[in-house]
């Protein structure tokens, strides 16, 4: 039975980073993953990451710029960690390997982006997250005697002792269907969001909110779970990510009058201001009629103003997304976008040094809720947040394992979860396809649970997804075997999602007001009189999930209207 | 929306049967990705259909396969550009090649190309002293290096480069690719070194045969065969690396023959290599090459007149590519992040640029 002193599950940016500092401390450490590390999903993230590091900047200003890009729902003492140790998170990412973008100083080059009071936006051309993961990789193939990886690892439950505390997790071998224990002193979710709860989504396959449900399960409070971004720049055609960075870059939106309709929502920040401004500005031209496309759903994103040179240089990999995916030349004509559901700022509720309230149990990256996003994420900011408390969160469990001993684990979790598994084969073959019930799931979250919200479309909502969460039960396999049997892992995810998505509903239906990516049609204002908290959603036995609330931290600045 | 039918290759490792073909009808647009319908078909039909997929862009990539014979990604191959190739109309999926099957169309990667990653010690060995800051460097290296950063490690080169075919020891286009990318790194400490192990290594730099599929295969226009290229250029005439495979001595007896005679003398091409007919290191490659020349003329593909009275001579215009290259101070360098193409740019509107936020 493998034991080590801190087990990180996920390998993106969180994990990686987590993995690596952890080790640095001298403790044994593994890294488990249901995909090879550089699958993992950060891949995706283009435009680049913040920090305050140009001369003229300070990280105090990013950090308001992050505060106010949260509509005031984030934690400022959390922002205030991680802005002010971004510059140096950068250098270390530099020194390491990562091959950002230079200006003819020979300096790191700095582009614009939403929501941020000057460029601060580090990057390489538009494969910022690609860059930083595979040279992380780089340095757990340079570590490998001192981080053990598991590629191809399933999760399939967190195992929490009598006292309480996280003491490992049961896995799955993908590639032969061996069930293990794996007994930790500490454990760090690193497993990424819940974009696959929508539909479309810009996050991957792999996004089925594996963490943020084995956490809940085990009994961790999830926190601002209602607060879903929206991405202004997904292709109409198939929802795929164009990066912020086109906008940084100078791009304009169009409607259908070839008018730059941000002038009316953020006439400063026009198209740069925070991301869940300009979807909302691009929903209301669309519902008001001035969409473009052929069924009126969509908006000219046109980056044809931008420099030929420069987008080949810099936005390369949205050039090569036009041509593939869409059959447009980004550097010749418009190209039509629409908003796309793309990041949970929600997730499980962790302090500063990624500490849930389960003793021995961490999060970080996408999977967890600081609150460094509050209501609405900056862009650039989430490579940010997985570097900076993957970091801390790997240094913290590393210093616990030191004070404890190796926990005594029973295989009375690893019984129940190979029955499961056991059960879940054995299933008779008459019950929906999993493909269906998803399908339900995400085209329903993306009707009712999308850039306008209100209670009867959220209320709908939660009925279908109480209604799905049944007929997961007995979903239908056609997969009886144990290598790579994707079919009962993704019977599995299907429960993590739908256990997700009812969470992200019943927030949704709390929030009785209208802040950052929350916007309530039947609450169109915000109310920090009544909602100036934190959400926190909970299990409860088996009856109804468990709602409260937890305060704000605000240290410096006072809630102020937000204008772009 | 259109009908496709869609062949894949099956293979079920606990069911003791050999792989088997395996087909389904898929209602899509011609648009739409090779990946799209092998999801619908497991959505659908089968979910027991084994495939590794994430992103669905081209970017994570774990959706290596080869499309109507030809390697590259599922997720970007339309499936109107895949009916192209077939031969009776339907869309075939098989596993990559080079690397064993574990089940239908996932294989093993780290049996093959983790393993050659590895080799090239694949991290920055970074110059003394780290600054306190980021390292000072040239803003045109790091958008060089960008491109073979670019590569997403899906292992579509690796799946048809002949040169592993014949010998699976060969470290490949995508570990040499990742090798250039600290080469071309200004910020690495161990250049020499890299490069001296990668030319000694007699199943490295100099095993590939410029046969182009890797460069065909990559989804990412990372050219890993370009990258082979630099890494032997850099190794032989900036760090002058005369490698014990004789590889640097054969590239340039072929650049010499060419130039002498304008199409290639192959019966002078072997002893140059090794320095000329009498050289000492000679002899015994000529000898030991001897089979392989009677084959030759055996079968008519030889004739002793041919092999010795090379009766072409090279023309004036290959003369002319000579001297202009020969005569540029720098080497031309072939990188689509560096150059692009030739095209003019779009206006530049500057004004209108700052105007808009840019940098509010």
């Amino acid at each position: 039975m493998p034991e080590h002193d801190v087990l990180i599950i996920g390998a993106g940016l969180a994990g990686q980073r987590a993995a690596l500092a952890a080790a640095r401390e001298g403790v044994s450490v593994a890294i488990m993953s249901k995909v090879h590390p550089v699958r993992s999903h950060s891949v995706a993230a283009a435009g680049g990451i913040n920090a305050a590091i140009s001369v003229a900047d300070d990280w105090r200003s990013h950090a308001y710029d992050t505060v106010k890009g949260s509509d005031f729902l984030g934690d400022q003492d959390a922002i205030e960690v991680m802005c002010s140790e971004a510059p140096g998170e950068v250098m270390h990412l530099e020194h390491i390997g990562v091959t950002f973008h230079r200006n003819d100083a020979g300096e790191m080059d700095l582009r614009a982006f939403g929501g941020a009071s000057m460029k601060r936006t580090a990057y390489v051309a538009d494969i910022t997250g690609q860059a930083i993961l595979h040279v992380l990789y780089e340095q757990l193939m340079k570590h490998s005697a001192t981080v053990e990886r598991f590629e191809e690892w399933f999760t399939t439950s967190l195992i929490i002792d009598d006292s309480g505390a996280c003491v490992g997790v049961v896995a799955r071998d993908i590639r032969t269907g061996a069930m293990e224990t794996f007994t930790a002193k500490n454990v760090i979710f690193a497993s990424g969001g819940a974009g696959q709860c929508f539909k479309p989504t810009t996050n991957a396959l792999i996004c089925t909110a594996d963490g943020i449900a084995q956490a809940y399960r085990a009994g961790a409070p999830l926190m601002d779970m209602e607060m879903i971004q929206y991405h202004p720049t997904t292709l109409a055609e198939n929802g795929f990510l164009i990066t912020e960075g086109a906008r940084g870059e100078g791009a304009h939106l169009l409607n259908r009058d070839g008018e730059r309709f941000m002038a009316k929502m953020a006439p400063n920040k026009m198209e740069l201001a925070s991301r869940d401004v300009v979807s909302r500005a691009e929903q209301i031209e669309i519902n008001e009629g001035r969409g473009v496309g052929p069924d009126g759903r969509g908006i000219y994103l046109d980056i044809t103003v931008v420099p030929r040179r420069r987008i080949l240089e810099a936005l390369r990999e949205i050039v090569n997304i036009g041509r593939d995916f869409a059959g447009v030349d980004i550097t010749r004509e418009p190209i039509i976008i629409q908003p796309g559901q793309h990041y949970i700022m929600g997730g499980v509720r962790t302090d500063s040094d990624g500490r849930t309230p389960i003793e021995g149990l961490y999060a970080a990256g996408e999977v967890a809720c600081v609150s460094v996003h509050g209501g609405n994420r900056l862009g650039a900011n989430s490579l940010l947040d997985t570097l900076i408390f993957g970091r801390r969160a790997g240094e913290h469990a590393a210093a616990r394992s030191r004070s404890i001993a190796m926990p005594a684990v029973s295989d009375a979790h690893l019984r129940r979860d190979t029955r499961m598994i056991e059960e879940i084969i054995a299933r008779p073959g008459n019950g929906r396809r999993i493909s269906e019930i998803k399908d339900e799931l995400g085209t329903t979250m993306n009707q009712h649970v999308a850039v306008f919200r209100e209670e009867a479309g959220l209320a709908q909502a939660l009925e279908v997804v109480r209604r799905l969460k049944e007929e997961a039960q007995h979903a239908q396999i056609d997969d009886r075997g144990t290598v790579f049997n994707q079919d009962v892992l993704g019977a599995i995810e299907l429960g993590y999602m739908i256990d997700t998505a009812e969470t992200i509903v019943l927030s949704a239906l709390e929030r009785k007001e209208s802040r950052g990516a929350q916007f309530r049609t039947d609450y169109p204002e915000r109310d920090d009189a009544q909602w100036l908290k934190h959400i926190n959603v909970s299990v409860n036995g088996g009856g109804e999930p468990a709602i409260s609330y937890s305060p704000v931290t605000i240290t410096q600045w006072q809630p102020e209207e937000r204008k772009y | 929306m259109a009908e496709f039918k869609l062949r894949l290759r099956r293979y079920d490792p606990e069911s003791g049967e050999p792989p088997y073909w395996d087909e389904h009808t898929i209602e899509l647009e011609p648009h739409r990705s090779v990946l799209e319908a092998i999801l619908q078909a497991k959505g659908r039909f089968d979910g027991s259909i084994g495939i590794r997929c994430s992103c669905r862009a081209a970017i994570c990539g774990s959706c290596g396969v080869r499309v109507n014979g030809q390697p590259g990604l599922a997720c970007h191959t339309h499936l109107s550009e895949a009916l192209e190739r077939s031969r009776d109309g339907a869309i075939e999926v098989e596993p990559m090649g080079n690397m064993p099957v574990i089940k239908d169309l996932i294989v093993d990667m780290d049996a093959v190309h983790w393993k050659k990653v590895q080799s090239v010690t694949p991290w920055l060995l970074g110059r003394e002293p780290v600054p306190e800051r980021e390292y000072l460097v040239d803003r045109e290296a790091m958008v060089d290096v960008t491109q073979s950063m670019a590569c997403i490690q899906c292992g579509a080169c690796v799946s048809d480069c002949l040169a592993m075919e014949v010998d699976p020891e060969f470290t490949g286009p995508a570990a040499l690719a990742k090798a250039y990318r600290f080469v071309g790194d200004p910020r690495d400490a161990e250049h020499e070194e890299r490069l001296r192990y990668l030319a000694e290594n007699e199943h490295g730099l100099y095993t590939c045969t410029h046969c182009f599929k890797c460069v065909d295969a990559c989804p990412k226009d990372v050219n890993p065969m370009g990258q082979i290229m630099r890494l032997r250029r850099i190794a032989g005439s900036d760090h002058h690396i005369e490698d014990r495979n004789n590889g640097y001595r054969h590239e340039h007896a072929f650049v010499k023959n060419i130039k002498r005679n304008g199409l290639l003398h192959e019966a002078d091409l072997l002893p140059d290599s090794y320095g000329g007919k009498f050289h000492p290191r000679a002899v015994p490659e000529l000898i030991a090459s001897l089979p392989v020349a009677l084959r030759g003329m055996l079968r008519g593909k030889i004739t002793p007149a041919k092999a010795l009275l090379h009766p072409h001579k090279a023309s004036k215009e290959v003369r002319g590519i000579f001297e202009k290259i020969e005569a540029k101070p720098e080497r031309y360098e072939l990188n689509l992040y560096v150059s692009g193409t030739d095209e003019d740019n779009a206006p530049t509107n500057a004004a209108e640029l700052t105007k808009s936020g840019g940098a509010a």
